[in-house]
């Protein structure tokens, strides 16, 4: 089967000058599992566009690094 | 990934098994924990915000409150809106219990409304009575049962665990004695022995494809893929009403709830695009939802909800609701379309379908013990057959749930469990993982899900239906096709054979069901007239044990408990007598 990449507009974006390094509260509260932590930055992003704008990432972040915006579709 | 073999798991034991830590989750292993079961929760998200309650909720829709409402007007209420087709036992229990439920979610810290005497502030949506009672601190909810689970009486007797997905129920005999699932992050493959099992894994939220075409824009939460609908079904367990489809009027695209339920205490209301008042009751029924569609398709469309003639003080009011709790991005939507309540009203538009008896009344058949025809086998939340349940009644149904699941798991056995169900389901999880190179699961589902909207939607016709049960076979190639490279992926297929499993049972039971009933939830366009005859009673669904296929049984309407006045039931079976003594809550009796 063949493969493309493409580019997504994802919700939820993090701050990584705010992110903390070895927090991961977000990554721990999310519903659908969408948040991950990069291995080569040790911040915070989302891995999968799967979004329900729910927002437990954004609430439970103790530095305000994480903005959830609506899903592009749904803008 | 690297397949673990079958015999390569992690097992675990416990006393009454909860499949999902949402609403009725929670409470069911609260109350099974203080009844002494050693309890075991799988979550496949994080307890802490999982369920339809993962931001809380701005307020309870059913409580009934004595001195402001009594039993017998919300079980008539209810089966009023549910056109009689309804076991009134099952809807008592809501009503008489939910009181008690208040309170003991006031001790655990939930703050509900009080007026400046003290009492309960419910305010009245429904047609008679006055059951909705504001959370002003909603948004704390599952905080607080969460904070419960871990407290130091209840932590030792039970376990949460998170990411942890199961896909099937394990049964001997015909007794339900177990589950097999995956962990969602390492792939580790997971079985557990129960005494008993209490399934809570919510709605079917994400069967129809938004209008957005995102496919987690849904109303539920997207998580709630019909996973419990589709276990109960395999397991043997008969389901009902699942042609009694749930859609509800939300904010267009955005997909959250308007609210009307929160807006009309205040004064707000839904018009049509002339300005107009179109219903003349707001309560989520299927007859309010025909009103609704027919109001959308009309030349007087949209529709919206009406605040723009509200004070300052009371729009921001209800900003401080809408905009902090179940949905708070709401604001952040408005912000981006420019709408502000002050000069703008909200465009509002239905919902894609789902299975929610929560809302609708579709869901897996239970009693008033929360039993299912599955021994050892419980279902409670969204996801078990009692009408028009909302959070209160998720939260007596885990209550229920998880007292009579701990007498039931104190003299089951522990069999050994069925090596041959551990196979299949180890098949159904890992299968994707061996063939990385097909269809992913976005695609899949997405024309899964647009077969969906296409074939199920209402109004409902047999040339249509046919077409989607034709569509939704079609689809087990596909989907034996998948392809998934990580855990994660994974539960992303699992969770679409779950839709497909729900979008075949939407559509063989509204093919079943010749008739139209419900308003819009199943509204047949090629037989628009309701056949009291012949179909005043519950449609159950199960997995036929010779054939593997859907078969469906016609089970009779239970004789009322509670007179409704002004309704005349069809088949004249008279009323029976209310129930007494130990079948009455304490606040009642």
């Amino acid at each position: 089967m063949a493969h493309a990449t493409s580019r997504s507009d994802v919700p939820v974006v993090i701050d990584e000058e705010k992110c903390i390094d070895g927090c991961t509260l977000c990554v721990d509260m999310c519903p659908l599992d969408s948040l991950a932590i990069n291995p080569d930055s040790g911040k915070a992003y989302m891995h999968v566009d799967e979004c329900w704008y729910c927002g437990p990432c954004a609430a439970r972040c103790p530095v305000d690094a994480v903005t959830v915006n609506i899903p592009y579709l749904l803008r | 990934m690297q397949i673990p073999e079958v015999s390569d798991r992690r097992h675990l034991e416990c006393d009454v098994l909860v499949v999902g830590g949402g609403t009725a989750g929670t409470m069911a292993a609260l109350t099974a924990a203080s009844n002494g079961a050693s309890v075991l929760i799988m979550e496949k998200a994080h307890v802490r915000h999982s369920g339809a309650l993962a931001m809380g909720m701005d307020g309870v829709n059913n409580a009934v409150v004595p001195g402001k409402a009594t039993p017998e007007d919300y079980v008539a209420d209810i089966t009023v809106a549910n056109d009689g087709i309804v076991n009134q036992r099952t809807i008592y229990q809501t009503a008489t219990r939910g009181f008690e439920m208040v309170q003991r979610l006031e001790s655990y810290g939930v703050k509900f409304e009080k007026d400046e005497h003290d009492e309960y502030a419910v305010r009245k949506v429904h047609r008679s009575g006055s059951y909705v009672l504001p959370m002003p601190e909603g948004k704390e909810v599952k905080k607080v049962l969460y904070r419960e689970l871990r407290s130091r009486n209840v932590r030792s007797h039970v376990t949460m665990t998170n990411r942890l997905m199961p896909v099937r129920i394990l049964t001997v005999d015909g007794r339900a004695v177990g589950a097999v699932g995956f962990d969602t992050r390492t792939g580790e493959f997971v079985t557990v022995s129960a005494g008993a099992v209490i399934l809570a894994a919510g709605a079917a939220g994400r069967l129809g494809l938004p209008a957005s075409g995102y496919l987690y824009g849904t109303y539920e939460n997207p998580t709630n893929a019909g996973d419990g609908y589709a276990m109960a079904y395999h397991a043997g367990a008969e389901l009902s009403g699942i042609e009694c489809f749930q859609i509800n009027p939300l904010i267009k695209d955005y997909n959250g709830p308007a609210c009307a339920y929160v807006a009309n205490p205040f004064g707000g209301y839904q018009v049509n695009g002339e300005g107009n008042r179109f219903v003349d009751c707001d309560y989520w029924s299927g007859q309010m939802m025909a009103e609704v569609k027919r109001e959308l398709e009309s030349s007087r469309g949209p529709i919206y909800l009406k605040l723009s003639h509200l004070p300052d003080a009371t729009i921001s009011e209800i900003e401080g609701i809408l905009h902090t709790t179940e949905r708070p991005t709401r604001g952040t939507f408005h912000e981006g379309r420019g709408t502000n309540y002050r000069d703008r009203d909200i465009e509002m538009h239905i919902s894609e379908i789902g299975l929610c008896s929560g809302h609708s009344a579709s869901g897996v058949w239970v009693d008033e013990h929360a039993r299912t025809t599955v021994p050892g086998l419980y279902a409670a939340g969204d996801m078990a057959l009692v009408p028009h349940n909302y959070m209160i009644g998720a939260f007596v149904y885990g209550d229920i749930a998880g007292e009579d699941a701990a007498t039931f798991a104190r003299s089951a056995s522990h069999p050994e469990l069925p090596e041959d169900q551990i196979e299949a389901a180890h098949e159904l999880i890992y299968r994707p993982a061996s063939n990385p190179d097909g269809p992913p699961q976005p695609q899949v589902e997405y024309k899964l899900r647009r077969f969906v909207n296409d074939y199920l939607q209402p109004p409902k016709t047999e040339r249509y239906l046919s077409l989607g049960v034709e569509a939704f076979e079609r689809m087990r190639t596909d989907i034996a096709q998948m392809g998934a490279r990580t855990p994660h992926e994974l539960m992303r297929c699992a969770e679409v054979s779950f839709i497909r499993d729900c979008a075949e049972m939407a559509a063989r039971s509204s093919l079943e069901r010749t008739e139209s009933r419900w308003g819009l939830y199943h509204a047949r366009d090629d037989i628009p007239q309701q056949d009291d005859a012949s179909w005043f009673c519950h449609l159950n669904l199960s997995k036929d044990p010779a054939t593997a296929g859907m078969t469906f049984a016609r089970r009779p309407v239970a004789p009322y408990i509670v007179p409704v006045p002004g309704f005349v039931r069809p088949d004249g079976v008279p009323d029976a007598l209310a129930p007494q003594g130990v079948e009455l809550a304490e606040a009642w009796r």
